[in-house]
């Protein structure tokens, strides 16, 4: 099965392990992402105020590349950029006059957007067209005893109309991780915000609130944390850093995309789970689960 | 030729304003068909209805039209004036000339004088055209049927039965009482709902004008006002209730326990069992779900302990017919299920509750005598958090309206746990506070004052537990400060929604509902006990969230309604209605498929469409849908329409 599939600016720099390890499980599942060509920035953050349409000009362009390749699908990994793209998509499905407007816009372009393209999430995929049963039997190395806290973060849930799953109650990640064979741990903060872009210029908010987020998982018994955005990976991984400078106490816990585990169970070459990015290194607790090779 | 009176209204300045009254009654005087016009300054006064009886009476008019407001407000004042004086009420049309004309015309006189002129022209052709009609006379059987044994159908019924008319009470549980006997006590003077509801339950049970069928339930409704054939199901109990002392041995010797329903699932009942110990009528039912002999074929310990061979497992349901005059409606509530509130917990933790459930935590009868407990231990809980607007005033996910009683019950039920455990802590998230009877401001100054309720003001977005205590985070809006809470247990004041199975029984009674399944009052402001039915009345929390008292005033609102309809021999029927000519009508059944009100079918021997004139309620929906023109309205007839269309249109 080939799918579109629409990286964004985080999957090629700081979250390349995320990507690396995507496209690999999906190769192995059966799927082949098709990275779009001449993508641009998603949007970042969804504009909310009404009449504010130049922002949506970005994620609908990339929509119209999608049309382009006589595709009617696309598929992100970021939280984010699914958000920002979907819900692009929903506004203009909604409002013809807007939609209009955006087209006239990009008066330049070869193609029209006329709301066709479906936004989907890599975890949707692998739900809904893979099945989680499927994976379970393509498993090599199931993470037995890895005990696993999911973390959603908002933007994959919420608004509840473009969220991939109950917003108070997911459960998608939770039933990803069974299928490859992990333990997962429940707790209180998986649906909590990570802070977002609080991290440029109020650092001790995002600390506050990750170490909440951390503390409360391993709290319940997680060894690991489990997501799909590279913002709460930067906010929850590398902003340990600053936790462990403000409570002494703490002890550190690796942080994983999903796709980084899907490799790792599918019996992937280690090299493409990109473990060097992370920054709390989760090798040592890989390793002393016997889920990858050396001392 | 006709013999028609014009009669224009200058309405004091509201018409003659806007209109030159004068010069439009002079102008119509030379009207084709008319004899006579003039004007007056307000026709509906007495003089000027003095007027109109002379000038009828002195010209022998045959047929008048008065020129003023619209005829919701004074059609039936001047109908009633000429018939007094021997004219045909429907001989009486009235051109609305204020509504329609003055007011929307406020900028321009001139115009509004021709259109004026216009509109009395049109009302004119149509009244040349009226037939002298004669209002329809219905015989009433002089009996109602309460469907529903809370509060209010018990209200109802003894209104009506000490009126010395009969009642028949149908209450689908098996004992009437509701929801009321469910409550610890009662806002705003904490009396027990045991104390004041079980004398009228007594009452309602003894009365020998009340029939009253407990564990049964509505299964067929045909005829209309005056004459409705009611076909009830009595459903097996699996106990011959006339042999039947009520003594309560089968049920002390019955060995399953089940969740009770009357304890909100918080205790046990046997499956055998009442609902209550004061229970009306106090006889046991079998729940054949839980019995062992249903489920397992043995057991029977109810039938060897009963002395009186009351039990009886091959019992069925059984039917009876009943011929009633008058229905009222009164089937309250249900809470909304706290499943389905996902920040809430979706109701899988158990010492989140619901408000009915914690009124029984806290009734004095309920299952742990009125010592505040939490389900999960049974411990008493120190830190106990109320939350209000639970679904309620939420359009955006739940129901938009307010469920009126919740503000109340919260102050209730939060003095009620702070006089039980006075060193524990109650708090209050609330959105408003409206407490707006008589009584209810002081009673919730008096829990904030004198029992330390404390009352904050946002809403809570997520309740978790964590190791035996309920976390519960919310917003305090005044300060703009998150709050966090680690409480014992959390009551959730849920929405209040129709009683389940109500939906099926507007069906059967046509009754109009809003989109909640409210039932729908005739008008929310001048007819609020009645339904769109005639016939049909409405009382209690099944036509919108209220309180008892509410309750109660409207149940003898109710009663009163249908008190005045007996209080005649006969029921009269508005006469304009759809007539069929059968000699046009080709039976194409369009008009019977259109009916609101099943008004209309088919005869089967002449395969035409023929119409009880008691159903029908003069909507006209059959004569639009009538390809034929076979099916008119009565005074509204085709040609009468078209004819004041051309008068519109020469002109």
């Amino acid at each position: 099965m080939k799918i579109s599939y629409f990286p964004g600016c985080t999957l090629k720099t700081m979250a390349k392990d995320f990507e690396d390890s995507a496209l690999a499980s999906a190769s192995c599942l059966g799927i082949e992402l098709v990275e779009l060509p001449r993508w641009n920035c998603c949007g970042t953050v969804y504009s909310l105020t009404s009449d504010d349409l130049i922002h949506q000009v970005a994620p609908i362009r990339n929509l119209i590349r999608v049309k382009e390749q006589e595709d009617n699908r696309v598929v992100t990994l970021c939280s984010m950029c699914y958000h920002t793209l979907k819900r692009a998509n929903k506004l203009v499905r909604e409002d013809k006059e807007k939609l209009d407007k955006l087209n006239n816009l990009m008066y330049r372009e070869d193609v029209k957007y006329d709301g066709e393209i479906e936004v989907l999430h890599l975890l949707e995929i692998l739900k809904n067209e893979v099945s989680f049963n499927q994976i379970a039997k393509k498993v090599k190395i199931p993470l037995k005893e890895l005990k696993v806290a999911p973390y959603y973060g908002c933007l994959l849930l919420r608004p509840p109309e473009i969220g991939l799953d109950d917003a108070e109650n997911p459960t998608i990640l939770k039933d990803f991780l069974e299928s490859i064979g992990a333990e997962v741990i429940d707790y209180p903060y998986q649906t909590e915000c990570c802070a977002s872009y609080h991290t440029v210029v109020n650092i001790d908010l995002v600390v506050e609130r990750a170490h909440d987020i951390l503390s409360s998982a391993i709290k319940q018994g997680a060894e690991a944390i489990v997501l799909s955005c590279p913002l709460c990976g930067f906010n929850l991984d590398n902003r340990q850093k600053e936790i462990k400078e403000k409570f002494s106490d703490f002890k550190g816990i690796p942080v994983f995309y999903f796709t980084q585990l899907l490799a790792l169970s599918l019996g992937l070459d280690e090299k493409v789970c990109g473990f060097e990015l992370n920054f709390v290194d989760p090798r040592p607790l890989l390793k002393s689960k016997h889920l990858i090779g050396g001392v | 030729m006709s013999r028609i009176g014009v009669f224009v209204c200058h309405c004091g300045l509201n018409i003659a304003g806007t209109v030159d009254v004068e010069k439009a009654a002079k102008f119509i005087s030379n009207y084709p068909g008319v004899i006579y016009a003039t004007d007056y300054v307000y026709m509906c006064s007495d003089p000027g209805q003095d007027m109109i009886k002379e000038v009828v009476k002195e010209k022998k008019l045959d047929g008048i039209v008065v020129a003023a407001c619209s005829p919701t407000m004074h059609e039936v004042t001047f109908r009633n004036t000429v018939a007094s004086v021997g004219l045909n009420p429907y001989r009486c049309e009235i051109a609305n000339i204020r509504e329609q004309c003055s007011w929307v015309h406020q900028d321009n006189k001139e115009i509004a004088t021709e259109k004026a002129v216009q509109i009395i022209e049109a009302t004119v052709e149509k009244l040349k055209l009226d037939k002298s009609l004669v209002p329809l006379s219905i015989p009433i059987t002089k009996k109602a049927l309460v469907i529903g044994g809370g509060i209010a159908g018990i209200q109802a019924s003894l209104d009506i039965a000490d009126s010395g008319y009969e009642v028949v009470l149908v209450e689908k549980n098996q004992s009437i009482g509701g929801h009321m006997l469910q409550l610890s006590e009662t806002f705003p003077t904490l009396d027990c709902p045991q104390c004041i509801a079980t004398p009228k339950m007594v009452q309602v049970g003894q009365h020998s004008k009340i029939k009253l069928l407990a564990y049964s339930e509505v299964e067929e409704v045909s005829g209309y006002v005056g004459n409705f054939k009611v076909k009830i199901r009595r459903k097996a109990s699996f106990v011959d209730w006339d042999k039947c002392t009520g003594c309560g041995l089968c049920i002390e010797k019955c060995p399953v326990k089940v969740l009770s329903e009357f304890d909100e699932f918080l205790a046990k009942r046997k499956a055998i069992y009442t609902l209550f110990p004061q229970a009306v009528p106090n006889k046991p039912v079998i729940d054949s779900n839980n019995c062992l002999y249903f489920t397992k074929g043995k057991c029977r310990a109810c039938e060897k302990n009963c002395s009186v061979e009351a039990i009886n497992f091959e019992q069925k349901d059984s039917f009876i017919e009943e011929d009633v005059g008058a229905i009222i409606v009164a089937t309250g509530y249900d809470l909304m299920d706290k499943a389905e509130i996902g920040e809430y917990g979706y109701g899988k933790y158990e010492d989140v509750i619901d408000g009915l459930q914690a009124e029984r935590v806290l009734a004095p009868a309920g299952p742990t005598n009125g010592i505040p407990y939490r389900p999960s231990d049974g411990k008493i809980p120190k830190e106990v958090v109320f939350i209000q607007c639970v679904g309620s005033r939420d359009p955006e996910h739940y129901y938009p309206y307010c469920s009126k009683v919740c503000c109340m019950y919260t102050v209730k039920q939060a003095m009620l746990y702070k006089h039980a455990v006075p060193d524990g802590q109650a708090y209050v998230f609330y959105m408003d506070i409206r407490c707006n009877g008589k009584g209810y401001e002081e009673f919730l100054q008096r829990g904030i004052e004198e029992d330390r309720i404390l009352y904050i003001r946002g809403r809570v977005s997520k309740i978790f537990k964590d190791g035996d205590k309920i976390e519960v985070w919310g917003a305090d809006t005044l300060t703009g400060r998150k709050i966090e809470i680690s409480a014992d247990m959390v009551v959730l004041a849920m929405a209040m929604v129709p009683s389940q199975g109500v939906k099926k029984l507007t069906e059967k009674l046509r009754l109009a509902t809003d989109e909640y399944g409210f039932l729908t009052e005739a008008h929310p402001k001048l007819r609020p006990v009645e339904s769109l039915t005639a016939g049909c009345f409405l009382a209690g929390a099944a036509q919108a969230p209220k309180d008892i008292p509410e309750t109660v005033a409207q149940a003898s609102g109710a009663a009163s309604k249908v008190l005045s309809l007996f209080s005649q021999d006969v029921f009269y029927h508005e006469p304009i209605i759809g007539s069929v000519d059968e000699e046009v009508c080709v039976g194409c059944g369009n008009c019977v498929s259109i009916c609101a009100y099943d008004a209309v079918e088919l005869d089967l021997a002449t395969k035409v469409a023929k119409v009880n004139p008691a159903l029908c309620e003069g909507c006209g929906a059959c004569s639009a849908a009538c390809p034929s023109g076979a099916m008119q309205q009565n005074n509204f007839g085709k040609r009468q329409i078209f004819e004041m269309v051309d008068a519109f249109a020469k002109s």
